[in-house]
């Protein structure tokens, strides 16, 4: 079983990016995927940075992806998504991750193979059929849906490989509006980069003080942490990737307890507020021990 | 172009969808008492009797009937779902709405004849995603998210040949639709796969004495002082705490209402214009329907010099309980 990096979904600046990924080159990880995939006003990295950052981890023997951005609403939108498919092209180390449909038309057409991302809302065996057919090698389950939707899945699965997204806070939502902007009171096209500010998103509590969502920009995120840690013995029988988000702080830690458990190596998980109800089709901010 | 330019009203049940076809629309969209769409609520939606009732008395004066079959079915349950796109098609529907890829592919191969639509819930906002499905399963029209600028909605409208459906009047998703997980994470129950948001199962209203509190499976949504009126706790609709503040942090409890973009959408070629609210009552849908078709009507007479009748703002207001109004993304106040 392989382990993978999901997109950075926080907007850190090109050092803390360049210097985080130089460290993950260093890690026991399998695949790596990289680009923005949340906010189109994100570009503290350039093409040519992520290539360069491509380059180190392929290197170092890990398998690249670029994601491509969920909300795609203007043209500009499509001719950063059009770069990173010739890239893509031009590297046979690199793969697309795409993560709406206008990119998938794109990439069949060109006959490119691709990652079906998480946000293409893959809930069941035919649709899954025709994104393979498409030209998906791999696709991504959707995380808000459960065990017995993925068991369905996988009974009549295409050859293709599955990842699980295992670790992380949950990409529960996006908008064409900025939520950080909006809590200081800014104009999104004039928004000051204010999610440099937060590394792991704005912290959205509940009027009694539940921590409850976290606020990434347009991406509306869990404030728990969804974390498949007991899960994992069935998931290794049963798909062929599992994957870790980006965090600022203990990534190091988290990877080695994640490769421990795939190896059978003992290592202590770091502690957090984690949830993992959608896996057991609860309420997903729910901690299920049963 | 007058007669492309259509009027479509929601129908949560039979005497809805009367009262919206009395009143004018052009095309009224309904769904099965299931979980196959995305207004899943106790009450609402048709079982074979009234919908073969209602497909009849609308087809009787000209009115098209649409089914709505826009959430995603799972392995398990996909059956549910190819048997209601075979019910619809054999009852005769004018289209259905579909929003899961492998049930497009399905409804495609199996009744080659009937008209697809692209639900909201498909999260298409963008041209290349919209001909995607259109070169696949041959979908005629697509209903856009809302969350596209005028401009943005033109410029799909000019790259594609699949006809443009868009919100007018109704409630508002600030999230893309299709990609929203916040009620399933709170609840266990999404729009995706249950067919409702923030479901009415879990909701509690709690008189405190710091104000009436509304919660949604147990997370308080918001608390309201003596004066304010206490709102339906729709998740991304509360006032929550951020860095210090308490507000409404994702979007105010406002409701949609285009009226006075009317000659822009006609212009830029938009095919239809969906009022939401299937779960809302047949005198409301009856009130909106009748202020829209006048409104359409008035535009497509003299698109050049439409001018909002102050009747028809006084009647979409009483029945919007007091919520403001909004253009919502199309002209994009927070941009």
């Amino acid at each position: 079983m392989k382990l993978t990096l999901g997109p950075l979904l926080f907007y850190w600046t090109r050092q803390q990016v360049m210097d985080f990924y130089a460290a993950m080159a260093e890690q026991p990880l399998d695949v790596v995927y990289l680009g923005e995939a949340v906010c189109s006003r994100r570009h503290e990295m350039r093409l040519d940075d992520w290539l360069e950052v491509a380059t180190v981890l392929a290197d170092a023997g890990k398998q690249v992806a670029f994601s491509t951005l969920p909300l795609i609403e203007s043209e500009s939108d499509l001719k950063w998504v059009r770069r990173l498919m010739d890239a893509a092209r031009d590297d046979p180390r690199l793969i697309i991750e795409a993560n709406e449909m206008g990119a998938i038309r794109q990439l069949a057409e060109r006959g490119q193979p691709f990652v079906a991302g998480h946000t293409l809302n893959i809930y069941n065996s035919y649709t899954l059929q025709l994104l393979a057919e498409a030209g998906a090698t791999r696709w991504v389950f959707p995380p808000e849906i459960g065990r017995s939707a993925l068991a369905g899945l996988q009974k009549e699965k295409p050859a293709i490989e599955t990842e699980v997204f295992a670790h992380g806070r949950l990409p529960l939502a996006y908008s064409a509006r900025c939520f950080t902007a909006r809590r200081y009171r800014l104009q999104k096209d004039s928004c000051e980069f204010r999610c440099l500010d937060f590394p792991e998103g704005l912290l959205l509590k509940t009027r009694e003080g539940m921590p409850f969502l976290t606020l990434n920009g347009i991406q509306t995120m869990s404030a728990r942490v969804y974390h498949l840690e007991r899960e994992l013995p069935g998931l290794a029988a049963n798909v062929e990737l599992i994957r870790l988000s980006p965090q600022p702080a203990q990534m190091d830690e988290l990877i080695a307890a994640y490769r421990g458990l795939l190896d059978g190596v003992a290592a202590p998980m770091p502690a957090g507020d984690y949830c993992n109800g959608f896996w057991y089709e609860k309420p997903g901010l729910d901690w299920v021990t049963a | 172009m007058a007669s492309s330019f259509e009027l479509v009203c929601p129908a949560g049940g039979l005497p809805a969808l009367k009262t919206a076809v009395d009143h004018g629309a052009d095309c009224v969209y309904t769904g099965f008492r299931d979980e196959t769409n995305a207004r899943n609520f106790t009450g609402l939606n048709f079982d074979d009797k009234s919908l073969k009732e209602g497909i009849a008395y609308a087809h009787q004066r000209g009115v098209k009937v649409l089914i709505a079959l826009n959430t995603f079915p799972q392995s398990g349950n996909w059956p549910q779902w190819t048997a209601a796109v075979d019910k619809a098609a054999a009852f005769g529907v004018d289209a259905i709405i579909l929003a899961d890829a492998g049930l497009m592919e399905y409804a495609h191969r199996t009744h080659p004849q009937l008209r697809l639509h692209l639900s909201v819930q498909g999260s298409a906002t963008n041209y290349e995603a919209i001909n995607f499905y259109r070169e696949r399963f041959n979908i005629q029209r697509a209903v856009l998210p809302r969350v596209l600028s005028m401009a943005q909605v033109e410029h799909v409208v000019k790259n594609t040949p699949v006809e443009i459906e868009v919100f007018g009047f109704g409630g508002l998703c600030v999230m893309v639709e299709g990609r929203c997980a916040l009620s399933g994470y709170a609840t266990g129950m999404s729009p995706n796969s249950y067919g409702a948001c923030s479901p009415g199962k879990v909701v509690r209203y709690e008189e405190t004495p710091t104000g009436m509190e509304t919660r949604l499976n147990g997370i308080l949504v918001d608390r309201f002082a003596k004066d304010e009126r206490a709102g339906y706790p729709t998740l991304c609709k509360g006032r929550f705490e951020v860095d210090d503040a308490t507000y409404y942090a994702i979007e105010e409890p406002a409701s949609l209402n285009t009226l006075e973009l009317l000659p822009d959408l006609l212009r830029i070629g938009i095919r239809a214009i969906k009022i939401e609210g299937r779960q809302r009552s047949p005198a409301y849908v009856g009130q909106v329907t009748k202020v829209w078709r006048a409104a359409m009507d008035a535009v497509k007479r003299d698109p050049d010099h439409f001018t909002i009748h102050p009747v028809w703002m006084t009647e979409l207001n009483k029945i919007s309980e007091g919520q403001s109004a909004t253009l919502g993304a199309y002209n994009r106040p927070w941009k």
